[in-house]
């Protein structure tokens, strides 16, 4: 069993402000812990502001003021090349960008350069990693973009040129150009249709197979999870409540917000009503003491108000952390 | 609103600066009303005097006091520069809304009129009305002449605001849950337009006022009425600097750029206040 | 290329849109008014010592004549445009009688060259310093070098001029403060003319680039530390681009362009900034002569000063608009 390739630590990330005089600490990230292995897609799921995209900016080494870490650690470890983000100095962070660790983001439309052509961006994020003159490194990207099924002309093109969805496909070639051992992808495919969205998955997908990489990928879109991830991560208000093999996560659930979420899947052929949550995702500045889903919880007891569930195994890579899981809750 | 003032006031110091020398300059205008010489009089007092008690800033070679006189001087130019910004802020905002909100064919039309007015030098135009008016040239011509060429820069800030409202999402609920449309616009746009209907009105009367003092100091307004402009010009009728009365010409031009700054101030922090963009990284800690 | 044929239509369009109302408030300005542009020049040129009333009478014919001002206002209309279009401004009063075109054509090229030098300085420098300092927010250098820039901003050209004038005039008398070279040098191609000439523009090119800079700087500031939120930007940093690349070819190309619409936008205020400097220093371009032309009533040589000013700063500006595309190109491929 090799070493996992990310490892999360107890990872603590605040905003910290100060406007009108007024002190404010959101704590979008707070005790995080969990590992990525080798050639394995990690999913992260959780409803909007639940940390998510603050846990992947903070493990990409982008956490900029008013975004602070305050606690924990994150280490990568690439072959035996071990990296740690929260106190590593920016010229080690720059040496392994792109080359063993890349991001896919949000809004990926907006990634590229508007006002150069779009080679120049491959140029920029990838020939200093290759060492190769000018045109054998060109020939690289070209071989490398069919390979992905893009035409060798969308080299030559500016940004504007293209759609959205062919936009996004060039940003995943671009982040896979140098063949990381890590990609993080943040919500790649929200803001497609459903059919440019598929073949963006499979590009993805195809991607991953190839390298050989381990991917994070973050959506809230559990069809999309049940589709790619194979171990899935559950996030609500900054902390991990559960993680396991997908399958385990769908069949067997055992947090109550988890089985909320996956029993509000809709399903063809029920016709049960579904009864959403009460209540609301809570304020990350003035966070419920305890566990901090137990306001909304069906199965609060007097110890969830008062400690934080510590994660435990459930079954086989199967963790959760609650008080009151009971095992064997079936569909 | 008065809560906006006093967080202004306390985070950006610009701002404060400002008021105060903004503060200053007021009341030294406000001084004339208290002031023992009229101001069109000469030779009233001793001429050529240097500065001391009881001319404080000394005296011109026309006889008259500078600290009096300046007074007069900053009142006028001050008013002149008040009157042109209130008269082109009508036109800007009639121009900047009509266009922003209405857009398509009569927002292209408008901005390339406006456009227009922008390229247009405006100096060699106002020489031009100087020359065909000449002694008929009274403050109110030249001031509404200046109005009516000075909307144009302000009339485009006014549109970007007012297209971008029109835009946004609460625009649209607003007409949705049954707004008329000038509850819309009074409750609704007012709190965006009016900041920067304000700094817009304090960066105009820097313009106007600048070019009143350059238009003075060449003697092409009305010379009789004492303003920061004309009193340079008669200093230097009288060849000041060369006969040493260096204070006649000193004074006026520093309460001038007392004034100059201390709009800039108001002006520069109040839009930074207001843009929110540059407020979060403010706030970080 | 389509795209870029329609923009350069717009452009022109616009150009021909602005001379036309340029030329349309000038002719409003003199002929529109209820004075007499003719008595006004009688006025001033009879103002020392008096001439006999039938010298005045002549005259008045003969500059009601020159100024166009024969028959009713539609006429009148006619033949301004008419002149207006071959550059036809008639004699000058002052310098009786060459024609104001050529007072005019040897003016420009001082004021054309002030211009040039100037702005070129200050978009260029005001700029640089501009996206250093939205870049790198916690220089000290910088910060001080954005208090230096913006204080002299508001200050309108006359008084920077004017106190410079002073400075250097009276205080510390080492730099020429009027004349565009040496009085009685011959102009000539040899180092002697050309070391005068530089040094009788030191005073006005500082004069403007003094103001000038602090509002390139402010624009780009702003621009700059906008754009470094930008999607692209970050995700260069999380690429792990060189700094200095990222600054260079993504943070600065991107601000340049509104810095170049804004240089359009400018070009009308920078003018009038430089023929007001100039006539401070005695310079001899546009702006000196166009005050002495108010000051012996030589109408014919303000209106073709004037016509000639909106003309040259729309052509100054139709240049900008014509190398925008090639800084966005947005804007070249658009339908």
């Amino acid at each position: 069993m090799s070493n996992p390739v990310l490892t999360v630590s107890d990872l603590r990330a605040f905003y910290q402000t100060s406007a009108f005089g007024i002190q404010r600490e959101v704590r979008a990230v707070d005790g995080v812990s969990f590992h990525v292995a080798a050639n394995e897609i990690y999913g992260l799921a959780g409803e909007s502001s639940c940390g998510k995209t603050t846990l992947i900016r903070t493990i990409a080494g982008a956490a900029r003021p008013p975004l602070k870490v305050v606690g924990g650690a994150i280490t990568f470890d690439f072959k035996g090349r071990r990296v740690s983000v929260t106190d590593a100095d920016p010229k080690m962070l720059a040496a392994i960008r792109w080359k063993h660790l890349s991001c896919v983001m949000q809004g990926s439309m907006n990634v590229l350069n508007p006002v150069r052509r779009i080679r120049h961006s491959f140029i920029d994020f990838a020939s200093r990693h290759v060492g190769e003159p000018m045109p054998v490194f060109l020939e690289m990207v070209r071989v490398h973009l069919r390979r992905l099924d893009l035409e060798a002309r969308v080299l030559d093109v500016f940004p504007h040129q293209l759609s959205g969805g062919m936009r996004q496909r060039v940003a995943i070639a671009l982040a896979t150009v140098c063949r990381p051992d890590f990609i993080i992808a943040d919500e790649p495919t929200t803001a497609l249709d459903v059919i440019v969205q598929n073949s963006v998955l499979a590009m993805i997908r195809e991607v991953q197979r190839e390298l050989g990489s381990s991917l994070i990928f973050v959506t809230h879109d559990l069809a999309v999870h049940a589709n790619l991830s194979d171990r899935l991560g559950i996030m609500y208000a900054g902390r991990l409540v559960e993680e396991g093999p997908t399958a385990d996560i769908f069949r067997k659930p055992r947090h109550p917000y988890t089985i909320n979420l996956i029993s509000s899947l809709p399903r063809i052929g029920s016709d049960n009503r579904n009864k959403g949550l009460e209540g609301a995702p809570p304020n990350l500045a003035n966070p419920p003491s305890g566990c901090r889903f137990h306001p909304r919880c069906p199965l609060a007891m007097d110890i969830c108000r008062r400690e934080n569930p510590p994660m435990t195994e459930h079954g086989p890579g199967h963790r959760v952390a609650c008080f009151a899981a009971v095992p064997e809750k079936v569909q | 609103m008065f809560t906006i003032f006093r967080d202004l006031f306390r985070s950006r110091g610009a701002f404060a600066a400002g008021a105060l020398l903004l503060a200053v300059v007021v009341l030294v205008a406000a001084a004339s009303l208290v002031s023992p010489y009229p101001p069109n009089d000469s030779f009233v007092v001793p001429p050529d005097l240097a500065p001391s008690w009881p001319h404080i800033l000394g005296t011109t070679s026309r006889g008259q006091d500078v600290f009096w006189q300046l007074t007069f001087a900053i009142r006028n130019t001050l008013l002149f520069g008040f009157i042109v910004a209130m008269v082109s802020r009508a036109i800007a905002l009639v121009v900047g809304l009509v266009s922003g909100y209405a857009g398509g064919l009569t927002d292209r039309v408008l901005m390339s009129i406006n456009d227009t007015f922008i390229v247009i030098p405006l100096f060699p135009i106002l020489v031009l009305f100087y020359f065909v008016m000449r002694d008929s040239m009274s403050w109110t011509l030249l001031a509404l002449a200046m109005a009516c060429l000075g909307w144009a820069y302000d009339a485009r800030l006014i549109r970007s605001v007012a297209m971008s409202l029109r835009t946004r999402e609460f625009t649209d609920t607003s007409v949705f849950s049954g707004m008329s449309t000038r509850q819309i616009l009074a409750q609704e746009h007012m709190p965006y337009v009016l900041p920067i209907v304000f700094s817009t009105t304090l960066n105009n009367m820097n313009w106007s006022i600048g070019l009143e003092v350059t238009l003075s100091v060449l003697g092409f307004t009305n010379i009789d009425t004492p303003t920061i402009g004309v009193m340079i010009y008669w200093a230097n009728q009288h060849t000041a600097m060369v006969a040493g009365i260096w204070w006649w010409i000193f004074f006026p031009v520093l309460l001038v750029v007392i004034t100059f700054v201390g709009l800039f101030l108001l002006a520069v922090s109040m839009n930074e206040y207001i843009d929110p963009r540059s407020r979060l990284s403010r706030a970080a800690t | 290329m389509r795209g870029y044929s329609i923009y350069l239509l717009g452009r022109l369009g616009q150009f021909l849109l602005v001379v036309f109302i340029g030329i349309n408030i000038a002719f409003i300005v003199t002929h529109a008014t209820p004075i007499d542009p003719v008595e006004q020049s009688i006025a001033a040129t009879t103002q020392f010592g008096s001439t006999n009333p039938e010298a005045i009478a002549l005259m008045r014919q003969s500059l009601r004549e020159l100024y166009g001002l024969e028959g009713g206002l539609w006429d009148q209309y006619l033949v301004f445009w008419k002149r207006m279009a071959v550059g036809d401004f008639g004699p000058s009063l002052s310098a009786f009688p060459t024609p104001v075109r050529v007072l005019i054509w040897r003016a420009l090229p001082w004021t054309a060259g002030l211009l040039l030098i100037a702005t070129v300085i200050s978009w260029v420098l005001g700029n640089l310093l501009g996206g250093l300092a939205g870049y790198y927010r916690n220089s000290k250098v910088l910060w001080i070098a954005g208090v230096m820039a913006m204080a002299f901003h508001p200050i309108p050209y006359y008084i920077v001029a004017f106190v410079l004038l002073i400075l250097f005039g009276y205080v510390w008398p080492v730099l020429p403060i009027s004349g565009g070279y040496t009085m009685n040098m011959q102009p000539a191609f040899e180092p002697a003319f050309i070391a005068s000439l530089l040094k009788h523009s030191i005073l006005p090119v500082l004069s403007l680039v003094l103001v000038g800079l602090g509002g390139w700087f402010m624009g780009m500031r702003s621009l700059v530390s906008n754009i470094v939120s930008e999607d692209y930007v970050t995700y260069a940093e999380l690429g792990g681009v060189d700094s200095r690349r990222i600054l260079v070819s993504y943070v600065m190309r991107n601000a340049l362009v509104p810095q170049v619409t804004g240089l359009a936008m400018s070009l009308g205020a920078i003018f009038t900034g430089a023929i007001i400097t100039e006539q401070v220093f005695g310079y001899p371009g546009l702006g000196t002569l166009l005050v002495s032309a108010v000051h012996t009533g030589d109408y014919s040589l303000v209106l073709g000063i004037t016509s000639v000013s909106i003309v040259a700063v729309s052509v100054a500006v139709l240049a900008v608009d014509l190398l925008y595309p090639f800084l966005d190109s947005r804007v070249r491929t658009a339908g």
